[in-house]
């Protein structure tokens, strides 16, 4: 039996009188990929959001490496070693490559800062390049590259990746899945929200299905991959 | 020649200290975009402050500017904690009729304490006029300019350099995100009130060598000019707060100058009005767009 990560159990999420999330539960191990897949509105990010500290849960609780987490402020939940890469990015598109990077590394000593840079540039050759560069000039898959570097420079041991292949060209969403499958191998846990089901799920070892605000399947991501409901739902047939 | 010289100083003086006090506006509307218009009520504050610690307990001037400095940066952040913190995510009209609300209560409570009429400040220090190519520049006005200028460099050093800067561009670009970064938001808010009251003090205690005397609503006009100046200059940007003070200092001395100066009020909330139709985002202000 591997090691609990992340566990979420029975969240009941509102936005304002609007119930956004049923009962959700569900668990991370440590070195998974697990992934969350529905529809626009399935409460995907919602879910995320949570976990961060962003939204609040009203039942339940949540448990992230043997430590509630449920009433902790969103700045403290990073300290934890757990990284949320929002939706839509969100980098600072003011400041530099670098400056952003540098922001992700907020909560850690200034010692670590140079040798994670060195790591997220190994990770990212890319953002090297244009480490001067103004974050806001990038393209949108170098956007996702730095969204994803900065995380990495919390000192994360587990991402919260939301829909990291939003908006990017085929050729792109590739790349970044390759990423997510290195950092992987190299020992990042990763909870993974994705519309694009047939990638999060080539690249997940275990699925959840949302749909209105209830998870509706769960199993295995290669089960999950050949399940007619699934394919027909979100596979395209 | 020399009337122009000593006018340019005059204004460069004037500007100085609108600066100082837009910084405060700019600042604050970059991180929870409120108008703070109870900014201006921190100079009359602390311009009492002052005028207690010299007048009153007898305390010499170096006292007195330390206590303006002190007691304008406290208030900046009581104000920020117990007023506008309950209304973070209260809609932003609410936010701006309270902030007019602390103007009031501070005008109509210094009046309440100290009364109506005008309390002199003593002065702060005793320096002849320095007398450059054959025009006299007072000591005031070369204090008060190279004063602004330090601190206004401290400013840019702190916000480009440091931690905590960073953390005030982060939480003003996305609070959101910087949230995820771990930065504590409201520390942050706090201390930009801070900084901005902190800025505040300094030009209470530079408009006081100048206009040696307190009274309940002379933050009001002082406070106005100064978010003129900040709209002028692009309101939310640090170096446009700079510029926009400096303008409209030069401006409004000019004006007196060439002899209207029953006009230099009006000529600069013609400023803003021509700003608000020609340019709504100011000098240096960037460009307002939605982000997608």
């Amino acid at each position: 039996m591997s090691e609990t990560m992340l566990k979420v159990d029975g969240i009941n999420v509102y936005y304002g009188n609007i119930h956004a999330l049923h009962d959700i539960s569900f668990t991370v191990n440590k070195g998974e990929i697990v992934t969350l897949i529905g529809a626009n509105g399935a409460g995907k990010s919602t879910n995320l959001k949570t976990i961060s500290g962003l939204l609040r849960t009203k039942t339940g609780d949540i448990v992230f490496k043997d430590k509630s987490i449920k009433t902790m402020a969103p700045h403290k939940i990073v300290g934890q070693g757990l990284a949320h890469v929002p939706e839509g990015r969100r980098i600072f598109l003011r400041m530099t490559v670098q400056e952003n990077l540098e922001m992700g590394a907020y909560t850690q000593p200034a010692s670590t800062i140079a040798p994670n840079l060195e790591l997220v540039y190994e990770h990212f050759p890319r953002l090297k390049e244009r480490s001067r560069q103004i974050a806001g000039t990038l393209s949108g898959g170098e956007q996702q590259m730095l969204a994803m570097g900065r995380a990495m420079m919390t000192g994360a041991d587990m991402l919260l990746l939301d829909e990291p292949s939003m908006g990017l060209a085929p050729i792109m969403v590739q790349e970044i899945f390759n990423i997510i499958q290195r950092l992987n191998e190299q020992g990042m846990t990763i909870l993974l929200v994705e519309q694009n089901a047939q990638m999060a799920l080539s690249v997940a070892s275990r699925a959840y299905v949302l749909e209105t605000g209830r998870i509706t399947l769960q199993g295995d991501a290669d089960s999950l991959l050949h399940n007619p409901a699934v394919r027909k739902a979100y596979l395209g047939g | 020649m020399s009337n122009f010289f000593s006018q340019l100083i005059n204004g460069l003086q004037l500007g100085s200290i609108y600066a100082l006090v837009a910084l405060g506006y700019s600042m604050v509307y970059g991180i929870i975009l409120l108008l703070n218009f109870a900014h201006g009520d921190i100079i009359m504050i602390g311009a009492y402050t002052s005028w207690i610690v010299m007048a009153k307990m007898g305390l010499p001037p170096v006292a007195a500017i330390f206590a303006t400095v002190i007691v304008c940066t406290l208030l900046g952040v009581f104000i920020e904690k117990v007023a506008y913190t309950p209304l973070r995510s209260a809609p932003r009209i609410s936010l701006l009729i309270t902030a007019i609300g602390i103007s009031y209560f501070l005008e109509y409570g210094a009046q309440l304490i100290w009364g109506a009429s005008a309390q002199v400040i003593p002065s702060y220090y005793n320096v002849a006029p320095i007398s450059i190519g054959g025009v006299k520049i007072s000591f005031t006005a070369i204090l008060t300019i190279a004063v602004s200028v330090v601190s206004m460099i401290a400013l840019a050093l702190l916000v480009q350099k440091t931690k905590v800067g960073k953390a005030m561009r982060a939480v003003s670009e996305d609070t959101g995100a910087a949230q995820l970064m771990g930065i504590n938001v409201n520390a942050t808010i706090s201390f930009t009130f801070a900084i901005g009251s902190a800025l505040a003090g300094i030009g209470s205690v530079l408009y006081c060598c100048q206009y040696a005397q307190a009274t309940p609503t002379m933050g009001s006009m002082l406070g106005l000019k100064a978010f003129v100046a900040a709209v002028l200059g692009g309101i939310g940007s640090i170096p446009g707060a700079m510029v926009g003070g400096f303008a409209i200092g030069i401006a409004e001395c000019f004006v007196s100058a060439i002899g209207l100066s029953v006009w230099k009020d009006a000529v600069v909330f013609a400023i803003l009005i021509v700003v608000l139709l020609v340019k709504p985002a100011g000098l240096l202000g960037r460009q307002l767009q939605e982000k997608v």
